[in-house]
């Protein structure tokens, strides 16, 4: 069945019509959803929130978007337990709203990390990549300068301890803490990760592994 | 009224540009123990009570500015 899904622009935001796309090629019904204006939390069967530099970065990266009004509808939506997905600044904004654990900060090389990385699925996250089943490994791009996940040692054995790691590097690009390339929610329905899924959709571009993550459960 | 909220790293380890700068430093012959970077954000308040100016640039730091995670903050009359 088709699903309704928005996806969120914020000023800087410039992986949108990738995610656009991958959302259709996967049969659902994609809606822009504006930074600056409330939605209705009811309306959409998922959200997205896709990569770039929203407000360029400025703050933290993701702080500004964080706090845009948008984003309260996105709360809203979320504790109703519909599934949201960030992708890359996506993950960013959803660690700066609170909506996912740690922070994600400067890469540990200072670089801009552009490649193609390998990652294994820890816990499932049913709604997103549900064809993927845990120790599984996928093949997608990076290209982030602050993607190393950072979190506390506490709050990290709560993360392994309530299976909310999703995806961990294979070789970490980033120096991530424990290799987390993704993350859940304590309820599930949000998630979030450093690589971009919606720009390995067919083989030409490189590998196909993304598009499981825009099909829900098998 | 000016407040200056100083944002500084929390740990070493998050300082990623303090270590970066500090062997630049080192490469031009500086002795030093320790860099570290972080921002220093001025706020400019119409609050006339420098004590309600001071309480609400708290509440910006602790909700905007700041990500307690990785950072800490100081405020200062200026």
């Amino acid at each position: 069945m088709s699903r309704r899904v928005g996806v969120l622009r914020f000023p800087g935001t410039n992986c949108d019509r990738d995610v656009w796309q991958a959302v259709e090629m996967a049969g659902d019904r994609p809606e822009w959803l504006w930074h600056a204006d409330r939605f209705d939390a009811a309306a959409y069967d998922a959200l997205y929130l896709p990569g770039g530099f929203s407000y360029g970065d400025y703050l933290r990266s993701g702080a500004l978007a964080a706090r845009a009004p948008a984003m309260r509808s996105v709360r809203e939506a979320a504790d109703r337990g519909v599934p949201v997905l960030g992708v890359c600044n996506g993950f960013q904004i959803l660690t700066e709203a609170r909506l996912l654990p740690g922070a994600l900060v400067k890469n540990q090389s200072l670089r801009f990390n552009d490649d193609w990385v390998e990652l294994e699925m820890k816990n499932p996250v049913p709604h997103f990549a549900g064809p993927v089943g845990p120790g599984a490994r996928v093949r997608l791009p990076v290209a982030h300068a602050d993607g190393r996940y950072y979190v506390e040692d506490d709050e990290l054995k709560r993360l392994q301890d309530n299976g909310q790691i999703w995806f961990t590097y294979v070789k970490n690009p980033n120096g991530s803490v424990a290799d987390i390339a993704g993350v859940k929610s304590e309820k599930g329905n949000v998630a979030a990760l450093m690589p971009h899924p919606e720009r390995a959709m067919r083989n030409w571009m490189g590998g196909s592994d993304g598009f499981a993550f825009f099909k829900g459960r098998g | 009224m000016k407040i200056g909220v100083k944002v500084m790293p929390r740990k070493e380890v998050l300082d990623t540009q303090g270590r970066a700068v500090e062997n630049t430093l080192r490469e031009h012959g500086q002795k030093l123990d320790r860099c570290t970077v972080g921002r220093y954000i001025v706020l400019d308040l119409p609050d006339a009570d420098s004590e309600a100016a001071m309480a609400r640039a708290k509440t910006m730091a602790e909700t905007v500015l700041c990500n307690p995670l990785i950072e800490t903050f100081e405020l200062e009359r200026l």
